[in-house]
């Protein structure tokens, strides 16, 4: 009796899906949990230097460092961190479309735009948008390291000490929790100021050995820590976005199994019923 | 106590190694050896190789060797970014002892392509490492 075959072919198919599903969530909460251990750890150290940066920004230095300068906004910098592969919901999407409201706002006071990107997926949506993209990079794989940035912070800070930008932001999805991704743009450049109340009397550092030398390390490290923690983030939140995408796909293809079940049972009911339905006419019609 | 204690964090890239009140602390600078009392001035300077001893409320001590990093002074608070560092009991004594023959075979074999610059911070770290070991150790005695 070949009733619903192709139901049953339907099925299968759905089944394999699930499989797959299935275990793609499995693999991304085993390494969300290495992605939010790393998050973690380096979490301090970002912390703490946002912290000092913050009391140099407040502090009336004698050498004013061109980070610490606020000038007239012609064109500002994003970068932009993204992932390399896809299936993790609307984790990208809802991040560059928070990144366009926030620039078209800018371009609204008459500022330019430029991006550096950091994953293959902002590269590609950032290209299609014909949006003017100065460094790229991707593939960092599973445990970024800060040597793979290195590169993409240099062109935009380039940018800025030559007055070609004159604001930085950076664009991440900081991990609230598994549930939780928030798109998130910080300020990088020129410093934010601290909002440390105790320290707002005039004062300056002593320095040792020399003032422009020890800030122009400090802020580069500054500036890499921080787009290295937004990629350690971003990372995590990749992760679990995929891991609640999946166990949705997983959950929806059970769904889906179940429907076609009952439909396939109903048609090999009526298939069946019609069946007799038709032997006792014929019976009849006999006798 | 709030004049007689310091707020101190000693973090690196990879955790964070001590977060807590200190009544001094004892940290190499770049420009010679430095210590903290709370209430001191601004400071910010850069670290070398070298070890902080941390007096801490209580009066224990703790021993941290760092690679390297920035060292920013408030009145209330202190912070330590460290390129590198671990605690005392944590250093592999075998190997800094290794490292530190090592570069000193380098610098005595001169007029090979040694990067001088570099085998000379190798050997700072080496002996840094061995005498954070030291002092911890005595302070155990």
């Amino acid at each position: 009796m070949a009733v619903g075959k192709e139901i049953k072919t339907k099925i299968a198919s759905v089944q394999n899906t699930q499989k797959i599903t299935n275990a793609m969530e499995m693999v991304a909460a085993s390494k969300m949990r290495k992605a939010q251990d790393s998050m973690a750890a380096s979490r301090p150290y970002a912390e703490n230097i946002r912290n000092v940066i913050g009391h140099i920004a407040l502090g009336n230095l004698e050498y004013r460092h061109p980070y610490m300068e606020e000038r007239e906004v012609k064109r500002i910098g994003y970068i932009v961190v993204s992932t390399d592969r896809g299936l993790c919901g609307g984790l990208n999407i809802n991040l560059f479309k928070q990144v366009l409201a926030d620039a078209a706002n800018w371009q609204q006071q008459g500022a330019e735009v430029d991006f550096a990107v950091i994953g293959s997926k902002a590269t590609a949506f950032f290209n299609n948008m014909g949006a003017k993209i100065v460094a790229q990079v991707s593939g960092l794989g599973d445990n970024p390291s800060v040597t793979d940035l290195v590169g993409n912070v240099k062109v935009m800070l380039k940018a800025y000490d030559d007055g070609e930008i004159d604001k930085l932001f950076i664009v991440y999805n900081k991990f609230v929790n598994t549930m939780t991704q928030q798109p998130t743009i910080d300020q990088l450049l020129p410093l934010p100021k601290s909002d440390d109340d105790e320290i707002k009397h005039r004062w300056d550092y002593i320095y040792e050995p020399d003032a422009n030398v020890l800030l122009d390390q400090l802020l580069v490290r500054y500036i890499e820590s921080q787009v290295y923690q937004g990629v350690v983030e971003n990372l995590a939140c990749e992760q679990a976005a995929r891991m609640i995408a999946m166990k949705a796909a997983t959950d929806n293809a059970g769904e889906l199994i179940d429907d076609l079940q009952l439909v396939y049972n109903k048609a090999r009911q009526a298939a069946i019923t019609q069946e007799l339905g038709e032997i006792v006419a014929g019976a009849a019609a006999v006798g | 106590m709030a004049l007689f204690t310091v707020n101190l964090n000693v973090v690196s890239a990879e955790e964070s190694l001590f977060s807590g009140s200190i009544k001094s602390l004892q940290i190499t600078g770049s420009e010679g050896e430095l210590g903290i009392m709370p209430g001191h001035a601004p400071l910010l300077t850069s670290l070398k190789p070298g070890m902080a001893r941390i007096v801490k409320d209580n009066d224990e001590e703790e021993v941290i060797y760092l690679s390297g990093g920035m060292l920013e002074v408030q009145p209330n608070h202190v912070t330590v970014l460290a390129d590198v560092a671990l605690r005392a009991d944590d250093i592999d004594e075998q190997a800094a002892i290794e490292a530190k023959e090592r570069a000193e075979q380098h610098l005595n074999n001169h007029g090979s392509d040694v990067d001088f610059a570099e085998v000379a911070s190798e050997l700072a770290r080496a002996i840094a490492q061995l005498r954070a070991i030291q002092v911890a150790k005595k302070k155990v005695q």
